[in-house]
Protein backbone atom coordinates (compact mmCIF):
# COMPACT_ATOMS: atom_id res chain seq x y z
CA UNK A 1 0.00 0.00 0.00
CA UNK A 2 1.37 3.09 -1.09
CA UNK A 3 1.82 5.51 2.16
CA UNK A 4 -0.63 8.80 1.87
CA UNK A 5 2.26 10.82 2.20
CA UNK A 6 3.52 9.88 -1.30
CA UNK A 7 0.27 11.39 -2.53
CA UNK A 8 0.58 14.81 -0.29
CA UNK A 9 4.05 15.17 -2.35
CA UNK A 10 2.71 14.69 -5.59
CA UNK A 11 -0.71 16.68 -4.72
CA UNK A 12 2.17 19.61 -3.33
CA UNK A 13 3.81 19.92 -6.87
CA UNK A 14 0.87 19.53 -8.94
CA UNK A 15 -0.18 22.66 -6.55
CA UNK A 16 2.63 24.21 -7.20
CA UNK A 17 2.98 23.90 -10.93
CA UNK A 18 -0.75 25.65 -11.05
CA UNK A 19 0.31 28.69 -8.77
CA UNK A 20 3.55 28.98 -10.94
CA UNK A 21 1.08 28.99 -13.93
CA UNK A 22 -1.33 31.70 -12.45
CA UNK A 23 1.57 34.17 -11.58
CA UNK A 24 3.57 34.17 -14.72
CA UNK A 25 1.40 33.53 -17.39
CA UNK A 26 0.02 36.34 -19.25
CA UNK A 27 -3.05 34.07 -21.15
CA UNK A 28 -6.14 34.41 -19.39
CA UNK A 29 -6.91 30.84 -21.04
CA UNK A 30 -3.82 29.51 -19.65
CA UNK A 31 -4.07 30.41 -16.12
CA UNK A 32 -8.13 29.14 -15.79
CA UNK A 33 -6.54 26.10 -16.97
CA UNK A 34 -3.66 26.41 -14.34
CA UNK A 35 -6.18 26.70 -11.27
CA UNK A 36 -8.08 23.53 -12.85
CA UNK A 37 -4.24 22.22 -11.94
CA UNK A 38 -4.74 23.45 -8.31
CA UNK A 39 -8.16 22.04 -8.07
CA UNK A 40 -6.83 18.30 -8.97
CA UNK A 41 -4.16 18.61 -6.77
CA UNK A 42 -6.72 19.76 -3.42
CA UNK A 43 -9.06 16.63 -4.70
CA UNK A 44 -5.68 14.40 -4.93
CA UNK A 45 -5.14 14.90 -1.12
CA UNK A 46 -8.69 14.73 -0.22
CA UNK A 47 -9.02 11.02 -1.95
CA UNK A 48 -5.81 10.40 -0.18
CA UNK A 49 -6.45 11.23 3.53
CA UNK A 50 -10.49 9.37 2.44
CA UNK A 51 -8.63 6.07 1.44
CA UNK A 52 -6.46 7.04 4.61
CA UNK A 53 -9.39 7.19 7.08
CA UNK A 54 -11.73 4.35 5.25
CA UNK A 55 -14.50 6.85 4.90
CA UNK A 56 -15.97 8.43 1.97
CA UNK A 57 -16.40 12.16 2.97
CA UNK A 58 -13.02 13.22 0.95
CA UNK A 59 -14.30 11.97 -1.91
CA UNK A 60 -18.04 13.60 -1.38
CA UNK A 61 -16.02 16.87 -0.61
CA UNK A 62 -13.88 16.26 -3.86
CA UNK A 63 -17.13 15.50 -5.80
CA UNK A 64 -18.20 19.47 -4.35
CA UNK A 65 -14.75 20.32 -5.62
CA UNK A 66 -14.94 18.93 -9.19
CA UNK A 67 -18.89 21.17 -9.22
CA UNK A 68 -16.99 24.29 -8.40
CA UNK A 69 -14.37 23.65 -11.40
CA UNK A 70 -17.38 22.83 -13.81
CA UNK A 71 -19.49 26.27 -12.15
CA UNK A 72 -15.74 28.34 -12.10
CA UNK A 73 -15.35 27.65 -15.80
CA UNK A 74 -18.52 27.89 -17.17
CA UNK A 75 -18.66 31.45 -15.77
CA UNK A 76 -14.67 32.43 -16.45
CA UNK A 77 -15.16 31.44 -19.88
CA UNK A 78 -18.39 33.30 -20.36
CA UNK A 79 -16.10 36.61 -18.85
CA UNK A 80 -13.37 35.55 -20.94
CA UNK A 81 -15.55 35.32 -24.31
CA UNK A 82 -17.58 38.97 -22.93
CA UNK A 83 -13.70 40.49 -22.47
CA UNK A 84 -12.42 39.88 -25.71
CA UNK A 85 -15.54 41.37 -27.65
CA UNK A 86 -14.88 44.74 -25.90
CA UNK A 87 -11.40 44.31 -25.55
CA UNK A 88 -9.81 42.36 -28.66
CA UNK A 89 -7.33 40.45 -25.84
CA UNK A 90 -6.33 37.69 -23.60
CA UNK A 91 -3.45 39.24 -22.00
CA UNK A 92 -4.25 39.48 -18.18
CA UNK A 93 -1.81 42.97 -18.07
CA UNK A 94 -4.05 44.41 -20.81
CA UNK A 95 -7.06 43.88 -19.20
CA UNK A 96 -6.15 46.94 -16.74
CA UNK A 97 -9.37 49.19 -17.91
CA UNK A 98 -9.97 49.95 -13.85
CA UNK A 99 -6.93 51.08 -13.70
CA UNK A 100 -7.92 54.02 -15.63
CA UNK B 1 4.58 -8.05 -1.74
CA UNK B 2 4.62 -8.41 -5.43
CA UNK B 3 1.25 -6.44 -5.55
CA UNK B 4 3.10 -3.51 -3.66
CA UNK B 5 5.53 -3.62 -5.82
CA UNK B 6 3.11 -2.95 -9.43
CA UNK B 7 1.64 -0.28 -7.01
CA UNK B 8 4.25 1.30 -5.96
CA UNK B 9 5.53 1.49 -10.26
CA UNK B 10 1.71 2.37 -11.33
CA UNK B 11 2.11 5.39 -8.28
CA UNK B 12 5.58 6.83 -9.61
CA UNK B 13 4.51 6.33 -13.83
CA UNK B 14 1.41 8.53 -13.34
CA UNK B 15 3.11 11.10 -10.93
CA UNK B 16 5.54 11.07 -13.32
CA UNK B 17 2.93 11.66 -16.61
CA UNK B 18 0.93 14.05 -14.31
CA UNK B 19 3.53 16.16 -13.51
CA UNK B 20 5.52 16.56 -16.96
CA UNK B 21 1.81 17.06 -18.46
CA UNK B 22 1.11 19.86 -16.02
CA UNK B 23 4.63 21.43 -16.62
CA UNK B 24 3.72 21.41 -20.29
CA UNK B 25 0.21 23.14 -19.60
CA UNK B 26 2.12 25.93 -18.18
CA UNK B 27 4.73 26.40 -20.85
CA UNK B 28 3.57 25.66 -24.25
CA UNK B 29 2.75 28.90 -26.28
CA UNK B 30 -0.53 27.67 -28.23
CA UNK B 31 -3.61 27.03 -25.72
CA UNK B 32 -4.56 24.08 -27.70
CA UNK B 33 -1.67 22.47 -26.82
CA UNK B 34 -2.16 23.80 -23.08
CA UNK B 35 -5.29 21.76 -23.22
CA UNK B 36 -4.36 18.77 -24.48
CA UNK B 37 -1.67 18.40 -21.77
CA UNK B 38 -3.98 19.13 -19.36
CA UNK B 39 -6.39 15.91 -20.50
CA UNK B 40 -3.42 13.98 -19.78
CA UNK B 41 -3.11 15.08 -16.38
CA UNK B 42 -6.43 15.17 -15.40
CA UNK B 43 -6.32 11.38 -16.77
CA UNK B 44 -3.37 10.74 -14.66
CA UNK B 45 -4.94 11.97 -11.93
CA UNK B 46 -8.33 9.63 -12.66
CA UNK B 47 -5.69 6.73 -12.31
CA UNK B 48 -4.23 8.12 -9.05
CA UNK B 49 -8.16 8.38 -7.95
CA UNK B 50 -8.53 4.64 -9.16
CA UNK B 51 -5.62 3.33 -7.48
CA UNK B 52 -6.89 4.34 -4.32
CA UNK B 53 -10.39 2.92 -4.97
CA UNK B 54 -12.35 5.96 -5.38
CA UNK B 55 -14.38 4.49 -8.63
CA UNK B 56 -16.59 6.38 -8.29
CA UNK B 57 -14.22 9.89 -8.88
CA UNK B 58 -12.45 8.16 -11.62
CA UNK B 59 -16.01 7.77 -14.33
CA UNK B 60 -16.61 11.66 -12.59
CA UNK B 61 -13.25 12.52 -13.55
CA UNK B 62 -13.32 11.14 -16.57
CA UNK B 63 -16.79 12.19 -17.58
CA UNK B 64 -16.99 15.63 -16.29
CA UNK B 65 -13.64 16.82 -16.73
CA UNK B 66 -12.29 15.25 -19.33
CA UNK B 67 -15.87 14.94 -21.42
CA UNK B 68 -17.29 18.17 -20.11
CA UNK B 69 -15.00 20.93 -19.04
CA UNK B 70 -11.92 20.61 -21.38
CA UNK B 71 -14.75 20.38 -24.23
CA UNK B 72 -15.76 23.49 -23.15
CA UNK B 73 -12.55 25.17 -22.84
CA UNK B 74 -11.43 24.21 -26.54
CA UNK B 75 -14.55 25.65 -27.35
CA UNK B 76 -13.51 28.68 -26.47
CA UNK B 77 -10.22 28.75 -27.53
CA UNK B 78 -11.51 28.34 -30.97
CA UNK B 79 -13.70 31.14 -30.72
CA UNK B 80 -11.46 33.76 -29.36
CA UNK B 81 -8.98 34.52 -32.17
CA UNK B 82 -5.64 33.60 -30.71
CA UNK B 83 -3.05 34.14 -33.23
CA UNK B 84 -1.79 37.34 -32.24
CA UNK B 85 -1.57 36.21 -28.53
CA UNK B 86 0.32 33.37 -29.86
CA UNK B 87 3.11 35.14 -31.60
CA UNK B 88 3.39 37.92 -28.68
CA UNK B 89 5.45 37.18 -24.68
CA UNK B 90 3.51 34.60 -23.11
CA UNK B 91 5.17 35.33 -19.02
CA UNK B 92 4.84 38.41 -17.51
CA UNK B 93 7.51 40.57 -16.45
CA UNK B 94 7.40 39.77 -12.84
CA UNK B 95 7.68 35.72 -14.09
CA UNK B 96 11.04 35.29 -12.11
CA UNK B 97 9.86 36.98 -8.94
CA UNK B 98 6.65 34.81 -8.83
CA UNK B 99 8.66 31.66 -9.57
CA UNK B 100 11.29 31.86 -6.71
CA UNK B 101 8.20 32.72 -4.17
CA UNK B 102 6.31 29.84 -5.74
CA UNK B 103 9.42 27.62 -5.33
CA UNK B 104 10.47 29.10 -1.99
CA UNK B 105 6.90 28.14 -0.89
CA UNK B 106 6.28 24.74 -2.08
CA UNK B 107 10.49 23.94 -0.64
CA UNK B 108 8.96 24.73 2.57
CA UNK B 109 5.66 22.76 2.43
CA UNK B 110 7.79 19.92 0.85
CA UNK B 111 9.87 19.98 4.00
CA UNK B 112 7.28 20.46 6.66
CA UNK B 113 5.62 17.17 5.02
CA UNK B 114 8.85 15.41 5.11
CA UNK B 115 9.47 16.35 8.37
CA UNK B 116 5.69 15.28 9.35
CA UNK B 117 5.70 12.22 7.33
CA UNK B 118 6.06 9.87 10.49
CA UNK B 119 3.08 10.93 11.75
CA UNK B 120 0.60 9.85 8.84
CA UNK B 121 2.22 6.00 9.25
CA UNK B 122 1.49 6.04 13.02
CA UNK B 123 -2.06 4.95 13.10
CA UNK B 124 -2.62 2.40 10.87
CA UNK B 125 -6.13 2.53 9.62
CA UNK B 126 -9.09 -0.17 10.15
CA UNK B 127 -7.92 -2.85 7.43
CA UNK B 128 -11.44 -4.76 7.09
CA UNK B 129 -13.05 -4.18 3.67
CA UNK B 130 -16.25 -1.48 3.76
CA UNK B 131 -19.43 -3.19 3.47
CA UNK B 132 -20.63 -1.70 0.32
CA UNK B 133 -19.03 -0.77 -3.18
CA UNK B 134 -17.37 2.36 -3.36
CA UNK B 135 -20.48 4.11 -5.94
CA UNK B 136 -22.88 2.89 -3.16
CA UNK B 137 -21.04 4.40 -0.36
CA UNK B 138 -20.41 7.99 -1.95
CA UNK B 139 -24.29 7.90 -2.69
CA UNK B 140 -25.19 6.98 0.93
CA UNK B 141 -22.85 9.92 2.00
CA UNK B 142 -23.93 12.32 -0.72
CA UNK B 143 -27.56 11.82 0.27
CA UNK B 144 -27.65 11.52 3.58
CA UNK B 145 -25.10 13.37 5.40
CA UNK B 146 -24.48 15.89 2.74
CA UNK B 147 -28.31 16.73 1.73
CA UNK B 148 -27.80 20.43 2.09
CA UNK B 149 -24.57 20.75 0.66
CA UNK B 150 -25.85 18.93 -2.38
CA UNK B 151 -28.46 21.50 -2.80
CA UNK B 152 -26.62 24.31 -2.52
CA UNK B 153 -24.28 23.23 -5.58
CA UNK B 154 -27.36 22.81 -7.31
CA UNK B 155 -28.28 25.83 -7.01
CA UNK B 156 -24.70 27.30 -7.71
CA UNK B 157 -24.42 25.42 -10.78
CA UNK B 158 -27.60 26.93 -12.12
CA UNK B 159 -26.28 30.43 -11.22
CA UNK B 160 -23.26 29.75 -12.90
CA UNK B 161 -25.54 28.60 -15.90
CA UNK B 162 -27.54 31.53 -15.80
CA UNK B 163 -24.23 33.67 -15.41
CA UNK B 164 -22.55 32.15 -18.38
CA UNK B 165 -25.44 33.25 -20.51
CA UNK B 166 -25.93 36.32 -19.56
CA UNK B 167 -21.84 37.54 -20.14
CA UNK B 168 -21.71 35.53 -23.23
CA UNK B 169 -24.38 37.11 -24.90
CA UNK B 170 -23.90 39.12 -27.36
CA UNK B 171 -25.74 42.22 -26.35
CA UNK B 172 -27.86 43.40 -23.10
CA UNK B 173 -31.53 44.43 -24.33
Amino acid sequence: MIPVHWYLFLGTGLFTVGVIGVLTRRNVIVILMSIELILNAVNINLVAFSQYFHSVDGQVFAIFVITDAAAEAAVGLGLLIALFRNKETVNADEIDILKW
Amino acid sequence: MEHTTIAEVAFFALSAVAMSSAILVITRRNPVHSAICLIVTLLSVAGIFLMQHAEFLFAVQIILYVGGIMVLYLFVIMLVNLDVAAKQAQFTRQWFVAAFTAIVLTAELGYGLYRGRAAFSLAPPVTNPPAVNNTQAVAMSLYQNYMLPVEIASVMLLVAIVGAVVMAKRKFE
